[in-house]
């Protein structure tokens, strides 16, 4: 992104029902033209804060700005923006082209205009042909394809969508995760999505919004999310995350020494220690289950090794996923491996060694 | 396809047959009699069986049934327009506005129907009276200085009285229609730029259309028959033809031309209901089908 010109802008949002506190403070930034995911399990606030961007809900305090003007008390049919419904949200007394013209309608165009506009945002989004169906007339993934169309169509500065895929199957899912994304980019328009699915955050955002019972636990490109999660719920909420005891050793000019009681000593440079974290304050290292290699022969290396022992595997066809027992470790550790020709699965109570380096290793508190 | 029915056949028969006899029975039958009679001739106490089409004569020519026939159809009409209306908001309350208690609501709608038709016309006549609620009322308010007339034994009594006696079966079927309309589906329009005005006419108004249909069929059609409301209210003027229908089987004994009349009436009712569903499906568009 070459723009980072702020589009959406969150202070200190908050938003109760009744005793019941759903937001808790709300602090982000979206830029124009960026796609955005906002992340979490079930009821953490995610809808919540989308239909407050879309003006269906007042924050209880704080502020929305919607391109440099507060939204305080402007309507949703004022705003910038248009949302793509969960249920889509067609109207079932109305033809598709009438459902995707409906906004335009509104705005006053004259018919030619709103049938020109109306052929584009269908052929967008390859839908062509069918404008004088019935809402009913249209499979899962067309209903999905004509809520976004009317969207589209009404060339918003931001298109909110609300778990638009998760109706859909997983094969039409895919495809629709990579027209979307497609699309977006081509048109520039920003998105926020609202996915509990961390697969599907990853694939399509440029940045996550992490929230956890609402709030936002980490705001973070997915690389980042992936590779320095800030706390160990958002580890464990997006893949799989093996945390081992440790603590601090000792601190030297070479950067900080861990005494991590299944790998013993590492010493790790400062730049491995996140900023705000306390050294003194490391509890548990978390290392991915890709990071760790199981050398299966005498003649393979690693940064560092040490001996286990295999509990069990999980067979995935290209992975295998084992679980490992470590020394001073109570919790097997999982670590993945893709299968290669001529390697068979080592079996449950197989001493292994276990090859692992260490920029790989993440620091939680 | 082998000849004869299947075993689920003939067990689906068995058990529709008894409820469809009686239906034939209770239903079919004295229709049959009536369009029957309706072409045959009274002799003072005996009947003519020559089929004649005299009583439709009578009923197309004779001024009297022509005007108690539009009467009554105008009548029923304002009284099932006025129903409606009143209706549409008071459903559209119950269904956007409570968020409670809906139940109970409803349940207190049906309040009226505690007591029976009768009386309820009866009460009408009390509170509309000459020396009734009303007027003592407005008398010793002072806004009038004689009792009012216009409101007691005439057409808008009977228009008053019928509207009340039918509002709950309004409310039901328009209420059922709101309720079903997807919330989002609102937020949507307005998501898309419409005022509440305007989302209103374009989303919540045809989504109910069904509701309103049947609300204006199930109004329309009984009180068109209606005889006991006008007996008791209508005075003169107020008369319908059901009350006609019912003098010639009784006082006048001329009960070919009562059924006649109660044809008549009942075809001109299904040609107007055909049409008012034919339209409600033209507005609703893709939903009333
Ligand atoms: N109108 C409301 N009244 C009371 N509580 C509400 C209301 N709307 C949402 N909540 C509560 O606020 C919390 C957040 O709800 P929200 O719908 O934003 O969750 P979500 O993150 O979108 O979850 P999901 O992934 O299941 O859709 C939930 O605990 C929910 O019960
Ligand atoms: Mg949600």
């Amino acid at each position: 992104m070459s723009t980072t010109k702020p589009i959406i802008e969150l202070r200190d949002v908050r938003k109760s029902f009744g005793a019941f506190e759903a937001l808790k403070g709300i602090n982000a930034v979206i830029n124009e033209g960026e796609f955005f995911s906002l992340l979490g399990p079930s009821g953490c606030g995610k809808t919540t804060l989308l239909r407050m961007i879309a003006g269906f809900e007042p924050p209880t305090a704080g502020d929305i700005s919607i391109d440099g003007k507060s939204m305080d008390g402007i309507a949703a049919n004022a705003r910038p923006t248009n949302m793509v419904f969960q249920s889509y949200a067609i109207f079932p007394h109305l033809s598709v082209a009438d459902n995707v013209g409906y906004g335009l309608k509104t705005k006053k165009l004259p018919k030619a205009d709103i049938k020109r506009e109306v052929d584009g945002a269908l052929a967008m989004v390859d839908l062509v042909g069918y404008g004088d169906r019935g809402a009913h007339e249209l499979s899962g993934g067309q209903r999905q394809r004509v809520a976004l169309a009317r969207a589209l169509v009404m060339r918003p500065k931001v298109i909110l969508l609300d778990e638009p895929l998760s109706a859909l199957d997983k094969k039409l899912r895919d495809q629709m995760q990579f027209e979307l994304r497609e699309l977006q980019k081509s048109l520039g328009i920003t998105f926020i999505l609202v996915t509990h699915d961390q697969e599907e955050a990853l694939i399509m955002s440029d940045r996550i919004a992490v929230m956890f019972e609402g709030e936002i636990a980490q705001l973070a490109t997915p690389e980042e999310l992936y590779r320095r999660p800030a706390t160990q719920r958002v580890a464990s909420f997006i893949g799989v995350m093996n945390f081992l005891e440790a603590k601090l050793e000792s601190s030297s000019d070479q950067g900080v020494t861990l005494d991590i009681a299944a790998l013993g000593n590492v010493t790790l440079p400062y730049q491995a220690v996140p900023q705000g974290m306390n050294p003194a304050q490391i509890a548990k290292v978390g290392i991915r289950p890709e990071m760790l290699t199981l050398l299966f022969d005498p003649t393979d290396k690693a940064e560092n090794e040490v001996q286990a022992e295999v509990v069990s595997s999980d067979y995935y066809g290209d992975m295998t996923y084992y679980s490992v027992s470590l020394p001073n470790q109570k919790d097997p550790v999982i670590i993945s491996m893709r299968n290669t020709a001529g390697r068979s699965i080592a079996a449950p109570g197989s001493p292994v060694r276990v090859g692992w380096g260490v920029e790989s290793v993440v620091l939680f508190e | 396809m082998a000849r004869g029915l299947s075993r689920e056949d003939k067990q689906g028969l068995t058990l529709i047959g008894l409820p469809f006899g009686y239906a034939l029975i209770m239903l079919a039958a004295p229709l049959a009699m009536v369009v029957t009679f309706s072409f045959w001739t009274q002799n003072y106490l005996d009947i003519d069986r020559t089929l004649t089409l005299e009583n439709y004569r009578a009923v197309f020519s004779q001024p009297i049934y022509q005007t108690l026939l539009w009467r009554s159809l105008r009548i029923s009409l304002i009284v099932t327009v006025v129903t409606v209306v009143l209706a549409f908001p008071i459903a559209y309350y119950l269904s956007f506005h409570v968020k409670k208690n809906k139940a109970l609501w409803l349940f207190l709608i049906t309040v009226p129907f505690w007591t029976s038709y009768l009386l309820r016309v009866f009460l009408w006549k009390v509170i509309l009276g000459y020396n009734g609620v009303l007027n003592t009322a407005l008398l010793k308010a002072g806004i009038i200085e004689e009792p009012l007339t216009f409101i007691l034994y005439n057409a808008n009594a009977v228009v008053l009285t019928l509207a009340h006696a039918w509002a709950p079966f309004a409310i039901l079927p328009i209420f059922v229609a709101l309720e079903k309309i997807d919330r989002s589906l609102l937020e949507a329009a307005e998501d898309l730029g419409d005022g509440p005005f305007r989302r209103f006419w374009r989303v919540t108004f045809p989504l109910a259309i069904p509701g309103v249909v049947a609300a204006t069929l199930i109004v329309l059609i009984p009180t068109v028959g209606d005889f006991i409301t006008p007996k008791l209210v209508g005075g003169t003027d107020g008369l319908m033809v059901a009350n006609m229908i019912q003098i010639q089987f009784g006082k006048a004994n001329n009960a070919p031309l009562g059924a006649a009349l109660a044809v008549t009436s009942m075809v001109v009712v299904a040609i107007i209901s055909v049409g008012i569903y034919l339209v409600g499906r033209k507005i609703g568009g893709r939903v009333a089908r």
